[in-house]
C-alpha cells in the first residue's frame, strides 16, 4: 500500500506553496496547538511513545523514551531543547527542505517538544552552508513570535518558549550531539565523553535534549492525528513516514516522503524514475547516508527500507540518503572519496580516528590504483575493526563501515584491480605491506 | 601585502552595521554565556571585510576584536576560527567558488564542474585565486543538497544540477557582474523529480 497524500506530513516539501505562516496554517500547521499543550507533558510523551517514532537523524533512538530522560522536577538549572540541523552526512538533504519550505512544522514541533521536556528555550543549530535556508527559518520564527505562537505565553497556554537559530560553520562533527553542544557554547566541535548524557549535563551544564529536525517536525501532526495513526505505517518497531533522498545514478533524483518499510526497488522506481539504464544496470546502493555500508544488487532486489531490515544486512537506515550506483561506477573510488571525507572531518581528538582515517584513506587510494597486495585487503579490514568502537564518538565507526561494506561485498573487484596493476607493472618493486 | 592585493590589516574595528548585528546576536544567549556568539561574530568580521575590501576573510586582528567584544582569551577565538572550515583565514577572490567533491556529487559529475571552474575562471586548481582577483576555488565536503547534485556554491548561494556548460555559463555571468538566480539550473522545482513530483499532487498548486 502506497502512502497517500492525505497521510503526508510535509505537504510543502518541494516549496510549491509559500513557507509563511498564512499558507502553513492552511496546510494544517498550528491547528489546535494550545489544546495539545494543555494536555500536558506526560500525555505528549506517552503519545509520542505510542507512535513508535524513532529519531530521524541516523541512530533511530525512540524519541518518546529520549524525552522521558529529562528531569521531571524543576530545579535552578533551566532545561534546553537543541535541534540538530547540522545535516552533513553525505547523501542527506531532507532537513534542508523542512527548513526552507515547511519551517512551521519545525517551529510548532519545537514548542511542543519544549513543553514535553520542560524547556523554555530552544536552539536550532543550522549548518553554516545553509545560509539561505536559515534566513527563511528565522523569518518564520519571527512570524511565530509576532502571532503569539511562541515567546511569552505561547499560544495562550501560559507557557513561555523562546526559540533561536544558531549557525554552524562547516564541520561534519558538529552533527554529533555533544560536539554540537560544545560548538553552541562557542568552542571547537569536539565530542564529550558520555556519561554524563546531555539529559543530565548538556548545554551550559543544564539538562538538554538534542533531536534531529525531521524528528521534531513530525511531532505536531502525530499528536493531532494520534500515535496510532503514525504507528500504522511501516512494520512494527519501524513506524511512520520518512523523507528519503534518492540520488546518484537514477533517472530523476528527488526527495520524497514515503511509508517506512517500503521496498528499496519500489522507492527508486516509483519516485526517482528508476536506475539509469534499468534495474539490471544496478551495481550497489548505499542505503542510508555515507556511513551505512553498501549493498550489492542481489540484496537491493527485495530489501525493505527500514531500521531492522537494513540492520539484518549489516547496514542501516541511517538518514535515509539512498545513494544509487550503476555498473559504470568505480566503487573502490567512490568509497575512497568517502574515506577522504572522514579524514577531512575528524576532529582529531581520539588517536584511532585522527590517525586511522588518514591511514585508511591512503590505503584506499592504493586500492583504487590496485597498487597493493591481496593480503593487504585483510590488513585493511582488520585495522578498521581496531578503529571501530575505540573512539569517543561514532565518526570513526561511520568512517570505516563503508570500507567494510566494500570488502564484504566486492572483495573480488579489489583483487582484480590488484591483479591488473601487477600485470601492468611487472617487475616493479613491490610496495611494503600496509605502507602508506 | 598578501596575495592579490589584499594587505593584512593592522587594525580592525566593527562598523555600525556590524555593531547593530552583534547587539542582536549576543541577546540570544544567557547572561554570562556570550562565548556562544563567537561563530556568529566571526561571520560578522568576514562579512565586514567583504564590504570593506571585497574579500571575505577573517584577519587575525578581526579575531582579536571578537575576543575583546566577548571577553574571551584571543587563543579561544583563534582555535575556533581555524577549526571551522567556513572561515577564510587568508584573503580570497571576489567570488568564492566552492565545488562539492564528495561521493554523491562525484557520481553526478563534479569533476566536470571543477574543470569548468578551472577553465572559465583561469584557476590552476583547488586553493588557487585567479590573477584578476575575481575567483577563489575551494573543494568542499558534502553541501547537503545531494538530490540536486552536482552543486557549486558561490559565496552563500547553491547552484544545482550543474554540468560543464552550465558552470562555464555561470562563471561568465559573474564576470559580467550578473548574479544568476540560485537553485536548479535545469529548471527543476527544488528537490522534486525532473518533470514534476510523483507525490503531493492533491495539494500542489493550491
Amino acid at each position: 500500500m502506497a502512502l497517500s497524500d492525505k497521510d503526508r506530513i510535509f505537504t510543502n516539501l518541494y516549496g510549491m506553496q509559500h513557507w509563511g505562516l498564512e499558507a502553513a496554517r492552511k496546510r494544517g500547521n498550528w491547528d489546535g496547538t494550545k489544546d495539545i499543550i494543555l494536555k500536558g507533558r506526560d500525555w505528549i510523551i506517552e503519545e509520542v511513545k505510542n507512535s513508535g517514532l524513532r529519531g530521524r537523524g541516523g541512530a533511530g533512538f525512540p524519541t518518546g523514551m529520549k524525552w522521558s530522560f529529562m528531569p521531571k522536577q524543576a530545579s535552578d538549572r533551566p532545561h534546553y531543547l537543541v535541534v540538530n540541523s547540522d545535516e552533513s552526512e553525505p547523501g542527506t538533504c531532507k532537513d534542508r527542505d523542512i527548513l526552507r519550505h515547511d519551517p512551521h512544522t519545525l517551529i510548532e514541533g519545537c514548542l511542543i517538544a519544549g513543553v514535553a521536556m520542560g524547556a523554555n528555550a530552544g536552539y536550532i543549530y543550522v549548518r553554516g552552508e545553509y545560509y539561505n535556508e536559515h534566513l527563511v527559518l528565522q523569518a518564520a520564527i519571527d512570524e511565530a513570535y509576532a502571532a503569539g505562537l511562541i515567546g511569552r505565553n505561547a499560544c495562550g497556554t501560559g507557557f513561555d518558549f523562546d526559540l533561536y537559530v544558531h549557525r554552524g560553520a562547516g564541520a561534519y562533527i558538529c552533527g554529533e550531539e555533544t560536539a554540537l553542544i560544545e560548538s553552541l557554547e562557542g568552542k571547537k566541535g569536539m565530542p564529550r565523553l558520555k556519561p554524563p548524557f546531555p539529559a543530565a549535563v548538556g548545554l551550559y551544564g543544564c539538562p538538554s535534549t538534542v533531536n534531529n529536525v525531521e524528528t521534531i517536525a513530525v511531532v505536531p501532526t502525530i499528536l493531532r492525528r494520534g500515535g496510532a495513526w503514525f504507528a500504522g505505517f511501516g512494520r512494527p518497531r519501524n513506524s511512520g513516514t520518512k523523507i528519503f533522498c534518492i540520488q546518484g545514478h537514477v533517472n530523476k533524483p528527488c526527495n520524497v516522503e514515503e511509508e517506512m518499510s517500503i521496498p528499496m526497488r519500489e522507492l527508486i522506481e516509483k519516485h526517482a524514475g528508476g536506475v539509469r539504464g534499468g534495474w539490471d544496470n544496478l551495481l550497489a546502493v548505499i542505503p542510508g547516508g555515507s556511513s551505512t555500508p553498501m549493498l550489492p544488487k542481489s540484496i537491493c532486489d527485495d530489501v525493505l527500507m527500514d531500521f531492522d531490515a537494513l540492520r539484518d544486512h549489516k547496514t542501516g537506515l541511517g538518514t535515509a540518503g539512498v545513494i544509487v550506483m550503476d555498473k559504470s561506477t568505480d566503487l573502490i573510488k567512490a568509497i575512497a572519496r568517502l574515506s577522504k571525507f572522514y579524514k577531512h572531518e575528524s576532529c582529531g581528538q581520539c588517536t584511532p580516528c585522527r590517525e586511522g582515517m588518514g591511514w585508511v584513506g591512503r590505503m584506499m587510494d592504493r586500492m583504487v590504483e590496485g597498487r597493493a597486495e591481496v593480503a593487504e585487503i585483510d590488513v585493511l579490514e582488520q585495522v578498521t575493526r581496531q578503529i571501530e568502537g575505540h573512539t569517543i564518538c561514532a565518526l570513526a565507526d561511520g568512517g570505516v563501515w563503508p570500507v567494510q561494506g566494500l570488502i564484504r561485498h566486492f572483495r573480488p573487484m579489489m583483487e582484480e584491480r590488484i591483479a591488473a596493476y601487477k600485470a601492468r607493472s611487472a617487475g616493479a618493486a613491490p610496495v611494503a605491506l600496509a605502507a602508506e | 601585502m598578501t596575495a592579490h592585493g589584499h594587505a593584512e590589516p593592522t587594525s580592525f574595528a566593527f562598523d555600525d552595521e556590524s555593531n547593530a548585528a552583534i547587539e542582536k546576536i549576543v541577546a540570544r544567549y544567557p547572561a554570562g554565556k556570550q562565548a556562544s556568539a563567537v561563530i556568529p561574530l566571526l561571520y560578522i568580521v568576514q562579512r565586514q571585510m567583504k564590504r570593506q575590501t571585497d574579500s571575505a576573510w577573517v584577519p587575525r586582528v578581526g579575531m582579536d576584536a571578537v575576543a575583546a567584544r566577548l571577553g574571551m582569551a584571543p587563543i579561544r577565538v583563534y582555535e575556533v576560527a581555524t577549526f571551522y572550515f567556513m572561515f577564510n583565514t587568508k584573503p580570497i577572490g571576489r567570488f568564492h567558488l566552492q565545488v562539492c567533491g564528495t561521493t554523491p556529487c562525484w557520481l553526478r559529475g563534479s569533476d566536470a564542474v571543477m574543470k569548468a571552474c578551472k577553465d572559465a575562471g583561469h584557476l590552476s586548481g583547488y586553493g588557487d585565486t585567479s590573477a584578476d582577483g575575481l575567483f577563489t576555488m575551494t573543494e568542499v565536503e558534502c553541501l547537503g543538497g545531494c538530490v540536486n547534485a552536482p552543486i557549486l556554491q558561490v559565496d552563500d548561494d547553491y547552484y544545482e544540477d550543474m554540468d560543464y556548460e552550465s558552470t562555464v555559463k555561470l562563471i561568465e555571468a559573474l564576470k559580467r557582474g550578473e548574479r544568476p538566480k540560485p537553485g536548479s539550473v535545469i529548471g527543476r522545482q527544488t528537490s522534486a523529480p525532473v518533470g514534476g513530483p510523483t507525490t503531493l499532487l492533491d495539494v500542489a498548486g493550491e
